[in-house]
């Protein structure tokens, strides 16, 4: 089921290649260059790049109220909300279809079993990869792990070096803690420069020392929306025999991503921030790497051939997917691609960016307000206010209906660096607009105001 | 006004009588609010199994400041035995909300959970 209303081409511009990062703010210190500015500003976004009122429709959530007033959802790197299109979905599958998959010689069962692979090969097709290649997991978080325990613990020796940047969520740093706790492996970090951005030259020194085995990274950081340079740092960990695990969680739902073009080894993502529901996640994996490690969970489905003395594997991509799956979720993960292709990846694209762009404008418009991170960014944008803890600015944004993060974000580490115990994260996509953004600095102006900052 | 944000917790936040440090403490404890990672230490002087001084200090929000500043007020003089008593109620009761959403109760309670900590480190 298609929205009957995509983007207008006409309004569609190519997207921008997300290359580098652009000229940047500092971290933290915006400290009074702006003065408190009331009420819409002249900032407006250039062109309808979505009928975003159209597609607000689609979304029965956003018809709530919350404490009486109209929801304005800004927690979309968090989770995204659900189409009446992915909704219907899941209930047509569990109306109409269910049954588990792949066993069955009934009717049903090539059903289920046709729906499941149907939607893989959506996904599969959205991302650039093949149906192999393309493993179900629970949650990103999953599928990291999944490369931690079963490519992690095959590869990876005393002495080794796992590389990360300082921008991981925790999902891309604790497993991987605890591979070099059992390997006795080390981990190294990417050099952070002030603007929140790579510094690439500590990346290379760390690979001359030739016993890196692993980069991984995040495409765009969930706290300070830098979007990493993923074609460059893939070019020099292969240049030295590295492998590259990307952690996509907030780039596959927002910008168009190609795993072949960006040569990447694994990508992890999830679905419930793309529109899909909760419960499913994926993991891409190069097949000439995924058929040599070993499985990650035994169970049903993962086996070729079982006797009492041992096991033999299936082949990709169910070889890594042990258990009976969710196999609902995946159905409904592929009418969220169906409904994001309608849309269109490049428009999303760029209304993400001009809103996220915008929201940093209106922002950077209030007194003792601090954001964080560069100013080429994802639709995500994290500060800070002068005498306010960011709790208190998401419960006050709370009592206006405004639905914000408050807190690390699940990347503690990254706030010990940026000097602060927590941020407030606005984090945007397809369906909000800019009077959302209105909405979020009056809010924040209300909030200032009772707490008489 | 805010319904969450009242008078008695502003004040408290604004204008904690407890807020700072003990030189030579019976009792010292801190620890973190998992929702936010916030740290919050509570000192006290016990005498003759009564709070003589108590003082509270770290980063937090306006709940879990307020929250700490109202407890203390209530245990300062108090004898251990009644202070050991204290529990959810009493706090929410100090902070004159009867009910609070579980993610703000955690900021509520954590000074509670530092002044049992305190009391059991002695």
């Amino acid at each position: 089921m298609l929205p009957a209303h995509g983007a207008n081409a006409a309004h569609v511009t190519v997207l921008q290649q997300y290359s580098g990062l652009a000229a940047c703010m500092p971290i933290g210190d915006t400290r009074g260059k702006a003065t408190r500015k009331k009420g819409p500003m002249s900032i407006q976004l250039h062109s309808p790049l979505l009928d975003v009122g159209a597609l607000r429709r689609d979304f029965p959530i956003l018809q709530r109220t919350m404490q009486g007033k109209p929801l304005v959802y800004l927690d979309n790197a968090a989770t995204s909300q659900k189409p009446r299109a992915v909704l219907d979905a899941l209930d047509t599958y569990y109306s109409h279809s269910n049954a588990n998959v792949h066993r069955g010689v009934y009717e049903l069962a090539e059903e289920a079993t046709a729906a499941y692979e149907a939607a893989r090969a959506k996904v599969a097709a959205f991302i650039g990869a093949s149906t192999q290649e393309t493993i179900f997991t629970k949650n990103a978080s999953e599928a990291i792990n999944l490369v931690a325990y079963a490519w992690g613990r095959r590869n990876v020796r005393a002495g080794d070096v796992v590389v990360l940047t300082h921008l991981e969520h925790h999902s891309n740093l604790v497993p991987w803690q605890i591979l070099a706790a059992e390997t006795g492996a080390e981990l190294a970090f990417i050099g952070l420069r002030p603007d929140g951005s790579l510094d690439l030259g500590t990346l290379d020194r760390q690979l001359e020392s030739g016993r890196v085995k692993l980069v991984a990274s995040t495409y765009i950081s969930n706290v300070l929306g830098t979007i990493t340079p993923v074609a460059e740092i893939v070019h020099r960990a292969h240049h030295h025999g590295a492998l590259v695990l990307i952690d996509a969680a907030q780039a596959v739902p927002h910008i168009p991503v190609d795993v072949r073009s960006l040569d990447m080894d694994f990508m992890a993502f999830t679905g419930h921030k793309m529109l899909g529901p909760m419960g499913v996640g994926v993991l891409y994996g190069r097949r000439s790497v995924l058929e040599e490690m070993p499985p990650f969970l035994g169970g049903g489905e993962m086996i070729r051939h079982v006797d009492y003395g041992g096991s033999t594997w299936n082949d990709l991509p169910w070889k890594f997917e042990a258990g009976t799956p969710s196999v609902g979720d995946v159905v409904g993960l592929g009418a969220a691609v169906d409904y994001l292709q309608a849309v269109g990846m490049d428009a999303i694209a760029e209304h993400d960016k001009a809103l996220g762009r915008y929201a940093v404008e209106r922002l950077q418009g209030i007194d003792g307000l601090h954001i964080f991170g560069p100013e080429e960014r994802g639709a995500v944008v994290a500060f800070a206010i002068d005498g306010m803890h960011s709790h208190d600015v998401a419960s006050l944004l709370d009592e206006s209906g405004i639905a914000v993060r408050a807190g690390h974000h699940c990347a503690q580490p990254l706030h010990e660096l940026l000097g602060v115990p927590a941020t407030t994260r606005a984090s945007f996509y397809l369906y909000n607009d800019e009077t959302e953004v209105d909405q979020l600095v009056e809010g924040l102006g209300t909030a200032m105001r009772i707490f008489g900052v | 006004m805010s319904s969450l944000y009242t008078e008695i917790i502003q004040d408290a936040y604004r204008r904690p009588a407890h807020r700072g440090t003990i030189d030579h403490p019976t009792h010292s404890h801190q620890d973190e609010n998992p929702l936010c990672g916030d740290m919050l230490r509570v000192q006290l002087r016990v005498e003759n199994e009564r709070v003589v001084e108590a003082k509270f200090d770290g980063a937090g929000c306006a709940i879990s400041q307020a929250a700490a500043e109202l407890l203390l007020e209530r245990i300062q003089d108090q004898p251990l035995s009644v202070i050991r008593r204290l529990d959810k109620d009493d706090v929410l009761e100090e902070l004159g909300m009867p009910t609070i959403s579980p993610a703000r109760l955690k900021c509520a309670l954590l000074s509670l959970g530092v002044l049992r900590g305190a009391l059991r480190e002695s």
